[in-house]
């Protein structure tokens, strides 16, 4: 017998009000060069699983029983001494942040060798050669082996962490959420690699992850957590096709995507029930749309309900076509609003930053955040701005808000300049664009209730209001984002992530604004919360006529809400056109990378990018990484230039009309 | 009106009534608001944290009471106009009359009934021996020396007793209240109290307190009949001496924040906030500051104060309020130099805070400088204030001990630990040796540290959010 076999494990935390089961009977199996995937959402007890098969609960949390085999080792009957040579070893796990995981002041190749000697005792000229040997399965050149972590991407961190994972041959590689704090790009590049180790190497993949679209390209076999439970195990293809549990089905059926375009999400109500609740019957009934009276008293039991299938739900064994089919999405939605007058036009705005040295602060140079760029968004109009981190989107957007000054450039709210406005005049036509952030945790004052939260804006921009006419708008604002007016008097920690994101919302509007920035405004969330997100905002276009300059990195997001979509790179805009024609026909290469790299499509073939290497000073920003350079790409700028009637791109391999 | 004092209140005095008032309104501050709530409710769960609290309410207590400054009237003659004595008394040497009042003429040992050196004594028969002579007040009520040990157990056995008794009321009064709370019958509130872990705070309150009152018991039925930590070079009573020094200590830790908070909060967080010019103007001024030797700097300041105090004679009336008013430029001394450290810590929150989405968001609307600084950076950062405070307070009281020691402390004629300490210096070296001074300066200067480093430790875990995730 080879692989990983776990069986009915349960953590238990002993509080102070009695003990707590974050994971409870979660059974799997992980054979030899197969992946399985554990898919859920934050809180459902994904990473706690994959910590106790390693024995690294943190400090409070211990196995109170189940059974974990790696081939004919009992893991959990180990002593920590032997079981400390199989961490690393035979088994390995990578986490989320490489920069945590790494040592900062060890050179990648120390980290390598330390691991080769523990586990293999290689030592001096041979471990050198087996380091170099390792850089070059993961990607990178074996020179690389004198780095610092500092010195590498994220990308090439977290192959240099894979790098020291595999030194000890893992017969079992654990990766909880390998790529979710990288690029769609980069992820695309680690998962392809992690499957080519995975096939080579003979190695099991436990791979945890919240995404069901690298679920969907990466696994063998999916487990489905929910609130520390096994609800759903079985072959990919039966899972994504066949899905028996409604949570399974619901999680398939909330992500939005450029073919639902005018389609109301369908959202799961409510969160994942949080620790610590008694639980009677299923733990998905209050959510479920399918539940009946007896999921809410009765604990159900796994159900093998195919080959090598099996459901934790009532209603498993029940034929299909008796249940309510509830694939009827909530309908169409018919904007109130056309796209109308234009709202805002940005022309040629720059941000540079000086990188200033020494003791007088000499400015030596620029960095080129923002390096002239041109929008406009009408009324009642989303236009996305699409990129890899860093590429100058947050940037664009505060100095569009005038919470960074603009080097040079004009933006034009409703035909006034505003890059000029001062003091009073500036506060007044504040309220008309207001932006929302990322992260709903650290955007709230944790000091504040919400109601005051609210009315900050309101005591800033609307000083014509008495207190009762604020109090009742905070009211009234409340519920149009869909919490009770009596959310005002909490603060904001007793709200989840999605509740806290609507109150951003709500703050935003607060003041009425015709234009909101909305910066990643669903990436910190769960993807069923993502959704009553989504839904919300598209209500508000529909109903309210709000534009939306939409920043974010998920493609298939922008496919469902935006009109258009300009994509930028290093500072610049490099490709802009309706939703359809990108989608469809990506001009410009780097588009292209990004719309093969989003996961989902089965990793598209690779070939399309080649290494980071420097940005030269002249010639195209994107030439190092084209497949296609010219000799003109090194030599000559590109301009962005129309194609065609609303196509705008700035490639030299792209023929004019 | 016609009382029978003049009431006196001295710099010091108004400062900490000051203090006080502040204490109040952040007290009331926080019982309004949840989230302030929460942390305090953790400290007082603590069972360390709420002894300290108990061990520091006492100190507290003696030192507010020995800071209700007054002159009493002087017997009059009628007809004369009312005079008042020019020397300045407080309510707590009203209560430790007798301890003030027994002087001796030199040291005596703690429980000694004679004194400590040889003197000549002038016998009825008129001859002239060397001898230990008895003393005037400590152990004159025995008739026979030989009845010293069981007197002194006798009334130990009392004094504890007496703080069993009261000891005993205040649980009664605790398992009622409880009882009345909870609704439960008086014997389920007292095994309640007594077990569960959720009142481990309140029991720890409580057995400290009883054995703070069965000391107090005892040591009451003793101080009027002996000098319990015997008397010092010119026959003070020693336990008088440190229990006067209790409100110097306590001064010093607290007025010294008064002064040096309002700069630090501001710098700190200025100069994180707007950062550029602002951030290094103050950089500089700290940087600079903390390159100068602190004693140093601090011995400077101390002189030049002493020569201005001695060259303005008109700022005081009476010899108390002149070491209160040196007392008083201590305090601000200790308070110029030492916010650095603060400040540091302060800027760089606020230059983390500053980045925070919702202080962008209160930007987007156009939110005032200022009014994000009260309303989001210093509502954000008030615990590290709150822990840094507490920490420092106890540095700051062992610092006056070793600037009284080296002379640029407190006056030496105040009642302080140092100058206790400074006292005792030369009598170490005799033979056989004058230890009580040390001691008793070291046993009150050690308890108050303690507990106020215990304390601190409290508020620390309470407040400090990375030690909650451990919880």
């Amino acid at each position: 017998m080879t692989g990983l076999r776990l069986k009915d494990l349960r953590v238990v935390i002993d509080g102070r009000d009695g003990p707590q089961v974050p994971v409870d009977g979660v059974s799997l199996e992980v054979g030899a060069r197969e992946c399985v995937t554990l898919l859920g959402e934050s809180g459902c007890g994904k990473s706690l699983t994959a910590l106790a098969l390693m024995r690294l609960l943190p400090e409070g949390l211990r196995i109170a029983s189940g059974e974990a085999w790696l081939a004919d080792t009992n893991l959990f009957a180990l002593p920590e001494k032997a079981m400390r040579s199989i961490r690393g070893g035979r088994m390995a796990m990578i986490f989320q942040e490489p920069m945590v995981s790494l040592n900062p002041v060890m050179s990648i190749g120390e980290q390598i060798v330390e691991s080769l000697h523990v586990h293999r005792g290689l030592r001096g000229g041979r471990a050198g050669d087996e380091v170099g040997r390792l850089l070059l399965a993961v990607g990178l050149e074996p020179a690389m082996a004198a780095s610092y972590p500092f010195q590498l991407s994220g990308g090439q961190r977290q192959r240099a962490l894979i790098a020291t994972m595999l030194a000890g041959e893992p017969e079992v590689l654990v990766a909880d959420e390998p790529t979710t704090a990288l690029d769609v790009t980069v992820q695309a590049q680690i998962l392809r690699l992690l499957r080519r180790l995975q096939h080579e190497r003979g190695m099991g993949l436990l791979l945890i992850t919240h995404d069901i679209d690298v679920a969907r390209d990466m696994a063998d076999r999916v487990m489905v957590m929910y609130a520390g439970q096994m609800v759903e195990w079985a072959e990919r293809e039966r899972l994504f096709e066949r899905a028996r549990h409604p949570y399974t089905r619901t999680l398939l059926r909330v992500l939005p995507s450029a073919r639902r375009r005018g389609e109301i999400l369908e959202h799961l109500a409510g969160n994942v029930p949080s620790l610590g609740t008694g639980h009677t019957g299923c733990r998905f009934a209050e959510r479920c749309p399918d539940a009946v009276d007896r999921c809410r008293a009765e604990a159900p039991p796994v159900h093998a309900v195919g080959d090598g299938h099996w459901v934790r739900c009532h209603l498993a064994l029940e034929p299909q076509s008796a249940r309510r089919d509830t694939v009827s999405a909530g309908g169409r939605l018919e904007p109130a609003l056309r796209i109308g007058a234009p709202l805002l036009e940005v022309n040629d705005l720059a941000v540079h930053f000086p990188i200033r040295r020494g003791v007088f602060k000499r400015t030596l140079g620029w960095v080129k955040a923002v390096d002239g760029v041109c929008l406009h968004l009408a009324q009642a109009e989303t236009l996305a701005l699409v990129g890899e981190s860093g590429c100058g989107k947050s940037t664009l957007a505060k100095a569009i808000l005038r919470l960074l000054e603009p080097s040079r450039g004009s933006v034009r709210l409703d035909g006034q300049e505003i890059t000029t406005l001062r003091g009073e005049a500036l506060r007044k036509r504040r309220s008309q664009m207001q932006i929302i952030f990322q992260d709903p945790y650290s955007s709230l004052n944790p000091r504040m209730r919400v109601g005051e939260i609210l009315e900050e804006g309101l005591l800033s921009l609307r000083p014509d209001l008495d207190r009762t006419a604020r109090v009742s708008r905070v009211g009234a604002l409340l519920e149009r984002v869909g919490l009770e007016r009596g959310a005002a008097r909490r603060y904001p920690h007793a709200f989840s992530g999605g509740q806290r994101q609507r109150i951003a919302i709500a703050r935003a509007l607060a003041v009425g604004p015709r234009l909101l920035l909305c910066d990643e405004p669903t990436s910190a969330l769960d993807v069923s919360v993502q959704a009553q997100i989504i839904n919300m905002l598209k209500a508000l276009q529909d109903q309210e006529g709000l534009a939306y300059l939409f920043i974010t990195h998920n493609l298939p997001v922008v496919g469902y809400l935006a009109h258009r979509i300009m994509v930028m790179y290093r500072g610049r805009i490099v490709e802009e056109g309706t939703t359809e024609a990108l989608f469809a026909s990506p001009l410009h290469p780097y588009t292209r990378l990004l719309l093969d790299s989003a996961p989902g499509h089965g990793l598209r073939a690779e070939a399309i990018t080649r290494g980071d290497g420097r940005v030269a000073e002249t010639g195209c920003p994107y030439a190092h990484r084209c497949p296609m350079t010219e000799a003109r790409c090194r030599s000559e700028r590109p301009i962005l230039r129309a194609v065609g009637a609303d196509r705008l791109v700035a490639c030299h391999l792209v023929g004019g009309d | 009106m016609n009382l029978p004092f003049m009431p006196v209140v001295l710099w010091s005095d108004a400062l900490l009534f000051l203090l006080l008032g502040v204490v109040l309104v952040f007290v009331r501050q926080v019982r309004r608001h949840e989230h302030l709530r929460a942390p305090w409710r953790q400290v007082g769960r603590s069972r360390l944290g709420m002894a300290s609290v108990v061990v520091l309410a006492c100190y507290g207590a003696i030192g507010l009471l020995d800071s209700l400054h007054f002159r009493p009237q002087l017997p009059a003659e009628p007809g004369q106009p009312v005079q008042y004595a020019a020397e300045v008394s407080s309510l707590f040497d009203v209560l430790a009359g007798p301890l003030r009042g027994q002087a001796e003429q030199t040291y005596s040992a703690p429980f000694a009934t004679r004194l400590f050196v040889k003197k000549s004594l002038h016998l009825p028969d008129g001859r002239v021996t060397r001898d230990y002579p008895r003393l005037q007040y400590g152990g004159a009520h025995l008739s026979s020396e030989a009845e010293r040990g069981p007197d002194i157990a006798v009334r130990a056995l009392w004094g504890a007793l007496s703080g069993l008794g009261v000891a005993a009321v205040l649980w009664v009064m605790a398992v009622l209240w409880v009882a009345r709370r909870a609704g439960l019958d008086r014997a389920r509130a007292w095994s309640r109290l007594w077990r569960e872990p959720a009142f481990g705070g309140g029991r720890s309150a409580l057995v400290t307190l009883s054995v703070l009152l069965v000391l107090g018991g005892i040591l009451l039925h003793w101080a009027g009949h002996y000098h319990v930590l015997g008397t010092d070079k010119v026959g003070q009573d020693v336990l008088y001496l440190a229990l006067k020094s209790i409100r110097t200590g306590l001064l010093i830790g607290t007025l010294t924040t008064l002064i040096m908070l309002p700069l630090a909060l501001f710098l700190g967080v200025a100069a994180g906030y707007f950062g550029g010019r602002a951030d290094d103007v103050i950089q500089y001024l700290y940087t600079t500051l903390n390159s100068i030797p602190g004693v140093l700097l601090i011995a400077a300041a101390v002189l030049v104060a002493q020569v201005y105090i001695e060259t303005n004679p008109d700022l005081y009336d009476t010899a108390a309020a002149r070491s209160d008013l040196r007392l008083v430029f201590l305090c601000g001394i200790l308070g110029v130099t030492s916010w650095t450290g603060l400040a540091r810590l302060l800027r760089g929150e606020a230059l983390k805070l500053r980045e925070q989405d919702y202080i962008q968001a209160a930007r987007a609307f156009g939110v005032s400088r200022l009014r994000i600084l009260g309303r989001h950076i210093l509502p954000n950062v008030s615990h590290l204030v709150l822990i840094s405070v507490v920490i420092d307070f106890s540095a700051l009281v062992l610092a006056e001990a070793v600037l009284s020691y080296v002379g640029v402390g407190v006056d030496p004629v105040m009642a302080s630990w140092g100058n206790m300490i400074n006292g005792a210096r030369m009598e170490l070296a005799r033979e056989p040796v004058v230890w009580w001074q040390l001691t008793a300066a070291f046993l009150f200067m050690f308890t108050l540290v303690l507990a106020a480093n215990l304390f601190a430790d409290g508020v620390r875990e309470a407040f400090d959010p990375r030690s909650g995730v451990r919880a």
